[in-house]
Order: C-alpha cells, then sequence, then structure tokens
C-alpha cells in the first residue's frame, strides 16, 4: 500500500481538514515512511493467528442501568459555538 | 386469483419480475440510560436536556457501557433464536454530521453480539421463515432540525448515545406485505420480551430497506438500493413499491442499477439518490480502542434465558392447545401480548367460546369506536367474565347482554348489579312464560291456523312476538319448548 496526493486529499476531505498544496508533499512523504515502517509486519505468517481487537487482556466493564447525568444542558450549551432555544445552532447541513 | 398462493409479481415489458427485499431494523433499547452514558433516555424532553459530556463527545471522555443494554440484546437475540456471541467488539464507524459529535458512531462491525437467527411469518399462504444475519448494539445520532431557519440547522443531542440493536435480516423477503409481517412479528417478539416498545411514532423502531428486482426464476440477486431511515410500515411499503417499479423499468431499458443509498420522500412517493457518488461514504471501521472486547460466559446467557417470557409463537401454539382456538383466533390474540392476557384472565375460568367472540367481537368492535387500546378499555376483564357467566348460567340472554355490554362501556360497572337494577333477569320460570306465550297466541289467532295448516317458517315469529313482549328478557331456549308444544 502506498499514499500519493489524491490520497491525503480524500482522507483530508473525511476528515473536514484542509490541507495546502505544501502540506499535501508533506504528508505524502511521512505516511509512506510510516506504512513502510508498519509493512515490515508483513514479514511474519499470521495464516493460523486469530485477528484481535485489543492487545490488552482487559474487558468491558460495566455500568448499572441508572440515570446519573441530570440536565447539564446550561454547562453543555456552554460550548455551542452559537445556541438557540436549547439547540446547538450550526451552518445548514442538509443531503 | 386464489389469495392461498403468493403471488407478488410485477409484470414487466420482458415478462415477470419478483421483488428482493432485505431489512436493517433499528430498534431503541428500553433502557433508563444510554448505552455508554448515564444520561436518561426519555422521549420528548426539553432539547438538549439529557446530554452528558460523554454524549456532547467533550475531548477525554471515556465510554463505559451500560450491562442492562447488553442483556436486552442478548434476551432478543434468544428471541429470535439466534446464535449468542461470547466475544463481541465495538468499532467505530467514521463519519461525519453534525449531529454526531463524536465524529464516528460506536457500533459493532466484524464480531456482533448476536449471529444468525430467524422469524416465522403467518402468511395466508402458508408460514415462511425469514433469517436473521446479525444482531448488533451501536449508539444512536441526535437529531438536526432543518427547517427553523433557512441558513442554519438546530441540533438536539437528546438521542446522541442511545442504545440502538440493529437487526439485519437476509434478502428473504418479495412482497410489501411480507415486509409489514415482518415488522410486525419483530416488534411483537420484542414487546413481549420487554427490550424495545416498537413505537414507531416516536422512532423508537425504524428501518432501513434494501431492494432489489429480478427475473422470475432467475437465482441470482439483481443490484439493490438501500432506502434509508423509513419509519412507518405504509411508507416501507410504498418505497418499496415505487423502488422496484423504477428498478425494472431501469433494467427493460437496458440500463444499469446503481448501487446507493436513497431516501423515501413520504409526499411525493418517490425514492431518490441520497448524496453523488463522489462523497459516497466511507466509514473506516477500526475498533475502539476506548472498549476493550465485550466478553461474558454461557452462565451469563443461561441466567436470561432461564427469565425468558412465553413469546408469541409459543403462546400461540398453547391457546390453540389448552383453549382449542382456531389458528385465526389464537393468531388474533397473540398479536398484542394485552390482547391475550385480557382473553386469558376472563377464559380461564369461563366459557372460551363465548370469551374470544366477545374479546374480538364486540369489545374490539367499542374500542376500536372509542379510539382505546386493551390495556385502556373502559371494561376490566374481571366485569367481562362476569357478563359472560351470567349469559352462561342463562340469568340474561344474549340480546340483553348486548345492552348490558353498552351500559358497562360507560362506566365499568358490575354486569350484575346491572341487570339486576334494571330488572334484566331473564325469564325462565315456565309460569310467567306461559303466560306471555298463551297472550300472544290469543292475539295472533290467524296465524296460529295459518301454522296448523303448514306455514311452518311462522314458528319464528311466534318466538320473537314472545321474547318481544316479554322486552327481550323471556329465556329463548324455553320459550321455544313452550311452543313448540303448545302449538302441535
Amino acid at each position: 500500500m502506498s499514499i500519493n496526493k489524491d490520497t491525503i486529499k480524500k482522507i483530508s476531505k473525511l476528515a473536514r481538514i484542509s490541507v495546502t498544496n505544501e502540506e499535501t508533499d508533506r504528508l505524502v512523504k511521512d505516511l509512506n515512511s510510516i506504512l513502510k515502517f508498519v509493512e515490515q509486519l508483513k514479514e511474519l505468517n499470521t495464516d493460523k493467528i486469530t485477528p484481535i481487537a485489543s492487545v490488552s487482556d482487559q474487558v468491558l466493564t460495566m455500568n448499572k442501568d441508572e440515570i446519573k447525568k441530570i440536565n447539564e444542558k446550561e454547562e453543555i450549551l456552554k460550548n455551542a459555538p452559537e445556541k438557540n432555544s436549547n439547540y446547538y445552532i450550526v451552518p445548514k447541513v442538509i443531503e | 386469483m386464489n389469495d392461498k398462493e403468493f403471488n407478488y409479481y410485477i409484470s414487466g415489458e420482458t415478462g415477470k419480475w419478483e421483488v428482493v427485499i432485505g431489512l436493517e431494523v433499528h430498534a431503541q433499547v428500553s433502557s433508563n440510560a444510554k448505552l455508554f452514558s448515564s444520561s436518561a433516555t426519555k422521549f420528548g424532553s426539553e432539547p438538549n436536556s439529557q446530554v452528558s459530556l460523554i454524549d456532547a463527545a467533550m475531548p477525554g471522555m471515556l465510554p463505559v457501557i451500560n450491562k442492562f443494554c447488553i442483556e436486552q440484546a442478548v434476551k432478543t437475540g434468544l428471541g429470535l433464536k439466534a446464535k449468542i456471541n461470547l466475544l463481541s467488539v465495538f468499532d467505530r464507524k467514521n463519519y461525519f454530521y453534525a449531529d454526531l459529535p463524536q465524529g464516528y458512531q460506536i457500533s459493532q462491525f466484524k464480531h456482533p453480539i448476536v449471529g444468525e437467527g430467524e422469524v416465522i411469518l403467518d402468511m395466508p399462504y402458508g408460514t415462511k421463515k425469514i433469517g436473521i444475519e446479525r444482531l448488533h448494539l451501536e449508539q444512536d445520532a441526535g437529531k438536526s432540525l432543518h427547517d427553523q431557519d433557512p441558513t442554519k440547522t438546530f441540533i438536539d443531542l437528546n438521542r446522541s448515545g442511545v442504545a440502538l440493536m440493529e437487526i439485519v435480516s437476509k434478502p428473504d423477503l418479495r412482497s410489501p406485505e411480507e415486509v409489514a409481517e415482518y415488522i410486525k412479528k419483530l416488534r411483537s417478539i420484542m414487546r413481549y420480551l420487554g427490550t424495545c416498545d416498537g413505537n414507531m411514532e416516536e422512532g423508537s423502531l425504524r428501518a432501513d430497506v434494501n431492494v432489489s428486482v429480478r427475473k422470475v426464476g432467475s437465482k441470482d440477486f439483481g443490484t439493490r438500493c438501500e432506502i434509508k431511515n423509513v419509519n412507518s410500515i405504509k411508507f416501507m411499503q410504498q418505497a418499496i413499491q415505487y423502488e422496484a417499479k423504477r428498478q425494472i423499468e431501469l433494467l427493460e431499458e437496458g440500463k444499469k442499477i446503481d448501487q446507493e443509498t436513497r431516501l423515501f420522500d413520504t409526499k411525493k412517493n418517490e425514492t431518490r439518490p441520497m448524496r453523488s457518488k463522489e462523497d459516497a461514504h466511507d466509514y473506516r471501521y477500526f475498533p475502539d480502542p476506548d472498549l476493550p472486547p465485550l466478553k461474558f460466559d454461557q452462565s451469563f446467557v443461561d441466567g436470561i434465558k432461564k427469565k425468558l417470557p412465553e413469546l408469541p409463537d409459543d403462546k400461540k401454539e398453547r391457546l390453540i392447545k389448552d383453549y382449542k382456538l382456531s389458528s385465526y383466533e389464537a393468531g388474533v390474540l397473540i398479536s398484542d401480548k394485552d390482547t391475550s392476557d385480557y382473553f386469558e384472565d376472563i377464559a380461564k375460568n369461563s366459557d372460551v367460546k363465548l370469551s374470544i367472540n366477545w374479546v374480538i367481537g364486540d369489545l374490539f368492535a367499542a374500542l376500536n369506536k372509542i379510539g382505546k387500546s386493551i390495556k385502556e378499555s373502559p371494561i376490566s376483564s374481571k366485569n367481562l367474565a362476569k357478563l359472560i357467566d351470567l349469559i352462561k348460567n342463562n340469568t340474561i340472554s344474549g340480546r340483553i347482554a348486548k345492552e348490558v355490554f353498552e351500559l358497562m362501556i360507560n362506566d365499568n360497572r358490575d354486569p350484575k348489579v346491572i341487570v339486576e337494577e334494571k330488572g334484566l333477569i331473564q325469564e325462565s320460570n315456565v309460569g310467567e312464560l306461559e303466560k306471555i306465550i298463551e297472550k300472544v297466541l290469543k292475539e295472533n289467532g290467524d296465524k296460529v291456523a295459518e301454522y296448523k295448516s303448514g306455514k311452518d317458517k311462522l314458528f319464528g315469529f311466534f318466538v320473537g312476538s314472545v321474547i318481544k313482549e316479554s322486552k327481550g328478557k323471556a329465556n329463548p331456549a324455553l320459550v321455544n319448548d313452550i311452543l313448540k308444544k303448545k302449538l302441535s
């Protein structure tokens, strides 16, 4: 797998991060060298190994089905760029 | 046309087409708190009043799973006779949208909590088994309001993070009717289990509908389109009808179907593409590093299994066996747990035939008229049972019972009290009845003569006149007996 300018363009669009042309060139180089480093793992034969999602032995801890947070809207909406009648307001997004 | 045979085929210019449908149902778990936070899940609350720092995706917040939601997913899986996976993994499904503050939805991709199962449908042409592919747990998104302002979108995050069970069927459905039955059956199973309230108006049950078409007899699947987020059975059926027709027209013109996501416009009754191709979603799933794998042992599953309530299919079988009901009668009763509970309350101690007739006949009609569910029935099962007993032991006639029933709808009074108060007790005293009969025969001497000369049909007239004379109180069986003797 290798990364070119188009890959950077696609990823930056999906992440909604704008990247300049100069940055793109640098990122192509950086990401390719990271991938190359990781690709060393391919030398190992993993045919008979079950893929794992986590390397730690931890399992999920669980909570009881209890409501502990009661109406924090003042606190929450403090972070809104714009608000109106207790709603977050954002530029119109409609698909 | 024979309605006992499957017949949903669409005739095109080039021949008959079959519609292939698979559903992804999103069912909100009936829990107090959200899947990964301890905020409330109540529908219709003030905007953003049920949002924690986790639900708003503040940096550094860590999700902790709600054990109850896991139990509900397992319980639903057992209700679908499905394989429960003792190890499952939560993944991040990445996409950018204003009502998804995390920038990803926590879902289960490769390793869902529940694997393959089945749902049995009762269709007019027999039972049909619909395969379940999987059930996984995921977060719901917030809600966007686009119609409040010309340039702004309003966001309410109350729904953000509420637990959803996504139930994916195999592409086994073949008509809008089967889709309707499938949704109803799934909803009824979840309501019996108490895992999802199935309220489609409030959005706690919604579905993505996958539709493709193929020539009758073909074994290959056509290219499918996914119609997103349809929230009523009627709209699902309309969307399928429109979409199948659209695809058939394209194929018959020699064109290809693009595999795409479409939305159903309920006002125009049509589907249209949701987004352009170059914006096609690339979800970049990967295991959520905040959440280690979900593991439990078989004893956890067995514990839930032990406490499972009786499910619709089992209940139907039992009702048929215990009460000698027809498959149709049992089917009507089990479609709603409250209805079958109500029926059993009555039938366990009263006449079964009368019980079924009064519940699915008079009571259903009355409830329909006043727009109430059986749970809100103005007549309690206890009082309806008393009314049925009054008929059974000949205290009142069926005709009087209907009058009493009408009165009970208004005030749920004890039918015994109504009957005594209004003096409606059936007249079964032979002497009293004979007096009335004598009077009727005397007043209709000409008819008696006609009857005796062979006009048998007049017997009904005499019975009717006697009952009328008694103001409906005469015991019809006794009237019959006495009249026969008097007229012979």
